[in-house]
């Protein structure tokens, strides 16, 4: 079956990107598949995970279940934008150095889900990271060192 | 220690918080997992699975799926008649179901195509014609008379039958003033790594050359049956392990859909890549068995327990696997925890027509654990001691040997009691709670490597391989498999700490099989112990090599040289002394790149009793836990939560605090999730929640603080002492909350996980019959 494509323009990590796209792409294999940033990860199958989550527009969203055409004109960012002048980010820091991940196969989806938590509330109290991390599974840490990771991230912005 | 080491401590030293050494690869998304390596040429590799419990082959016909346009290979039973499994004696499995299917899901052929579509579409044209057998999804209608045997050499559908008795039980419990039993219930579970299952295969048809990249904890095996099954030279075959997203013992033994991979791979002479869904994730499984267990304990008046009686069942599913290995390991581990004078053990390992359970952390000991600290909560509360008071009464004296031959060496278990009954505040909080809350406690403990290893070849038990060059890095090449538990970071860290190098100057090659040492791989917490002392003394050949080059230079005699990592010195004296630089320039001078080796065997006399079955259980050491939980019970809705846990972790020395901390909340937390949320349950051999929504895994919202505190007893064999910390707590998770259900609502649950259906069904049942306010002792003798 050919599925017809179109031409699907959007900012992906502050960068342009025009690509010809399948009308029934989903975002994430657009992100890996076509753009080859495989740190967005696919971890269930389909929307129970968060493993797949990036932002569009300062929100999260799971990419395994957008089209990437839900995308056109929107700003979307993946963990591979994280980064600032080849540093990490400092939610990237805190889960490193606090621990925050184990395996790592869920973090670029805690991150990401993270950094739109914190760009909605930069200051949440321990349960409104627990809120803003709800959909986003690990099956290593516990979640403990995670939220640790994320205070920690907080208190490193503050001044 | 010198002065210039304590003015500047290193970062990586052991003891300290180390991230780990790949921590910024997983947080940037750099890490290649097996689903991101390039696969742009690769063909899309699909899997034709059962759709029926237990039949018989008939017709197997893929020729119409085979004419489509871009399918290139179809693969079935046929393509390998060769079974494989993770033991050598109970080998029963082929990669591809083939005379019969023995439950649903079962791979049954596979198709390469050039992409999803076509592969899709191939499945769908496979046609399966079979001839219906009874299926059994229970151990008991399994083993009842007449019923139909999965396999033809295991009479009865069962697997393994153990009974062991240690010790005189019958005096054991005539000397007893108090004796009960319980039948406890426990609900299958499985691991749920956040990564599902890939393998990416490479075939070279003009070199008869095979690559495999496969997520797994156990490369050389997944090496050995992929060799085994295609009838390939093992010098053929290439293993490596990218980085792997968990694993928890899904990955432990070699999984059907990496040799089918590397068949694929074959018959297509291509690359081909498979990439499970989570719902077939599932279906692979080898998680914890549903079991049941009827554990029987005589004690004296003043809690001293004279004798215990265990008997479990377990529904293994449709193949060996590890089976034999679980069951055993179920009636070991009963010793080695308490001094009991007397212990029988009678395990059922039973064939089923549901997916092969195996090995998940803890492998073995969980549920009985949990059966048995139950009971004895019961029995404590019958004769009026406190949970901690029971327990301190039974403790072992250590270095001890117990009754079925295990060596206990170093004992913190009353340590992490002490610890976790001041932390929690015990006697005062529960004296405090009020109604519809309850505290709970619980002990268990868990091996640091098993003593004996799976293939018996006569190697050493593990391998380290350092190498040393012009470029002035150590490289410690290992075969030990990163999963995600940090055991690189660690190996790197004892490196870093025989040569008193940070771990910048330390790089760790790991599970690439024609460069790295071969490793039986991760389970059974061996990795730590036994790779982890092989690499200290590696590390101090190396050192060796390095103090013999500055001798030479400093003109002073090896022993007399000073190794400050940085700055190589005479002992005692006034010379500023060379650098590391200096000093491997020197040494390689001497003998061009270095490269030295190091090992670790368990010896002899760590490896348990002559007994059949004396194989599983014995390590050079075991670590301990004490776990304290504070529920809640809202006896409207039947929901526990769990609001705060503290646990104390013998790790005998937490070489990485970080690390053993992470571990142990780790393991805790999937505890948590046995007790209140997580089952497989079947329809028919359907799995009913083979996905993440309906498979209850704990979020974050109702995970609770875990407070950790890391005990450490210093083991005599173990690496600077440390003892594993990865798998010991969570067994003693589940009857910690168990047993403050019990505090919070006065009645005993006898099944996990503890779910709300299951709390209402005993609140309601327990009015009815109008003893709500008495404590129910259930199936007590």
């Amino acid at each position: 079956m050919i599925m017809a494509k179109s031409i699907l323009s959007l900012v992906l990590n502050n960068r342009r990107r025009d690509h010809a796209v399948a009308d029934n792409m989903l975002l994430i294999d657009y992100l890996r598949e076509v753009c080859g940033l495989t740190g967005t990860k696919m971890g269930c199958d389909g929307g129970e995970c968060g493993a797949c989550t990036v932002l569009v527009d300062d929100r999260p969203r799971l990419s395994c279940i957008s089209l990437a055409h839900s995308v056109a004109g929107r700003r979307v960012e993946t963990i591979e934008g994280a980064l600032s002048d080849g540093r990490m980010s400092r939610l990237q820091r805190g889960f490193h150095e606090k621990l925050g991940s184990q395996c790592g196969y869920c973090t670029p989806g805690q991150i990401m889900a993270a950094e739109g938590l914190l760009r909605r509330n930069p200051n949440p109290d321990d349960d409104e990271i627990r809120q803003g991390l709800s959909g986003n599974i690990c099956r290593c840490t516990g979640y403990v060192k995670i939220i640790e990771s994320v205070r920690s991230a907080i208190e490193e912005a503050a001044p | 220690m010198s002065e210039q080491s304590v003015a500047h401590p290193r970062a990586s030293a052991i003891g300290a918080h180390v991230p780990l050494i790949d921590g910024i690869e997983k947080v940037t998304g750099r890490a290649d997992y097996t689903a991101d390596l390039d696969h742009h040429d690769a063909l899309v590799g699909r899997i034709f699975r059962s759709p029926h419990s237990h039949a018989r082959i008939v017709r197997l016909d893929v020729k119409k799926a085979l004419a489509l346009p871009g399918v290139i290979a179809i693969v079935t039973g046929e393509d390998c008649d060769v079974p494989f499994g993770v033991l050598p004696i109970a080998q029963n499995e082929y990669p591809m179901a083939r005379d019969k299917v023995r439950y649903r899901g079962e791979p049954v052929a596979a198709v390469a195509a050039m992409d999803e579509a076509a592969a899709e579409a191939a499945l769908a044209l496979i046609d399966l014609e079979v001839e219906e057998l009874p299926a059994y999804y229970h151990p008991d209608k399994a083993r009842a008379p007449g019923a139909v045997d999965l396999h033809g050499d295991r009479p009865g559908n069962l697997e393994r039958g153990v009974h062991h008795e240690f010790g005189d039980v019958a005096a054991g419990f005539e000397a007893a003033d108090l004796v009960r039993e319980g039948i406890f219930d426990c609900g299958e579970v499985t691991h749920v790594q956040m990564e599902p299952d890939a393998s990416l295969a490479e075939y070279d048809a003009e070199r008869d050359r095979l690559i495999l990249h496969t997520c797994t904890q156990v490369p050389y095996y997944v090496h050995l049956h992929a060799a085994q099954c295609l009838g390939m030279d093992t010098s053929r075959i290439r293993v490596v392990k990218p980085h792997v997203g968990g694993g928890f013992g899904h990955r432990s033994e070699t999984l059907n859909f990496e040799i089918i991979t590397c068949i694929l791979a074959r018959a297509a002479r291509a690359k081909v890549r498979i990439k499970l869904s989570r719902e077939e994730t599932f279906l692979t499984h080898r998680g914890r068995p549903n079991t049941r267990i009827k554990v029987k304990i005589g004690m004296t008046k003043d809690g001293r327990m004279t004798a215990c009686a265990c008997e479990t069942i377990q529904a293994g599913g449709a193949y060996g696997g590890y089976g034999i290995v679980t069951i055993l390991y179920s009636g070991a581990l009963l010793n080695a925890i308490y001094d009991i004078p007397a212990v029988k053990f009678d395990g059922y390992r039973v064939y089923t027509n549901t997916p092969p359970c195996g090995a998940m952390r803890g492998h073995g000991t969980v549920n009985v654990r949990y059966a048995f600290e139950s009971l004895l909560d019961e029995m404590a509360g019958e004769l009026g001691l406190d949970p901690f008071e029971i327990r301190r009464r039974n403790l072992l004296k250590a270095p001890m040997e117990t009754i079925n031959g295990l060596r206990v060496e170093s004992y913190g278990l009353p340590q992490c009691l002490d610890w976790v009954e001041q932390a929690s505040a015990w006697a005062e909080r529960r004296a405090d709670l009020p109604k519809g809350k309850g505290l709970g406690l619980a002990c268990s403990h868990y091996v640091s490597g098993a003593a004996k290893p799976v293939h018996w070849t006569g190697e050493p038990h593990a391998v380290v391989n350092l190498k040393l060059d012009f470029d002035g890095g150590v490289t410690v090449m290992t075969g030990a498999a990163d999963i995600g538990q940090g055991s690189d970071t660690v190996l790197a860290q004892l490196v870093g700490e025989v040569l008193q190098l940070e771990i910048e100057r330390v790089s760790v090659i790991a599970n690439d099989s024609r460069i790295t040492p071969k490793d039986n791989g991760s389970y059974s917490s061996r990795v730590t112990f036994m790779v982890g002392n092989a690499a200290i003394e590696a590390a101090e050949k190396l050192r060796g090599v390095l103090c013999a080059a500055a001798g030479r230079k400093l003109d002073a005699k090896p022993e007399d040289i000073e190794c400050l990592g940085e700055i190589y010195r005479v002992r005692g004296g006034q010379d500023p002394g060379l650098s590391f630089k200096e000093v491997v320039e020197e040494a390689l001078a001497h003998e061009g790149t270095i490269t030295v080796k190091g090992t670790f065997t368990v010896p002899r006399s760590h490896q348990g009793g002559r007994y059949r079955g004396a194989g599983v259980g014995p390590s050079m050491a075991y670590s301990y836990a004490a776990v304290a939980a504070q529920v809640d019970v809202d006896s409207d809705t039947g929901l526990v939560t769990v609001e705060k846990i503290w646990v104390a972790h013998d790790c005998g020395f937490a070489l990485n605090r970080l690390a053993c901390e992470g571990q142990v909340q780790g393991a805790v937390w999937m505890g948590l999730g046995q007790a209140l949320s997580e089952e497989i349950r079947y329809f028919k051999g359907l799995p009913l929640a083979p996905n993440m929504l309906d498979y209850r895994v704990p979020t974050i919202v109702e995970s609770p603080h875990i407070e950790v505190e890391l005990i450490e007893s210093i083991d005599p064999n173990g690496p600077f002492g440390a003892k594993e910390a990865s798998e010991g707590a969570l067994a003693a998770v589940i009857p910690a909350v168990a047993n403050a259900v019990t505090d919070a609502i006065g009645l005993r649950l006898h099944e996990t996980p503890i779910t709300p259906d299951r709390v209402i069904t005993a609140l309601v049942r327990s009015a009815r019959d109008g003893r709500r306010d008495k404590p129910e002792l259930g199936n007590t003798g």
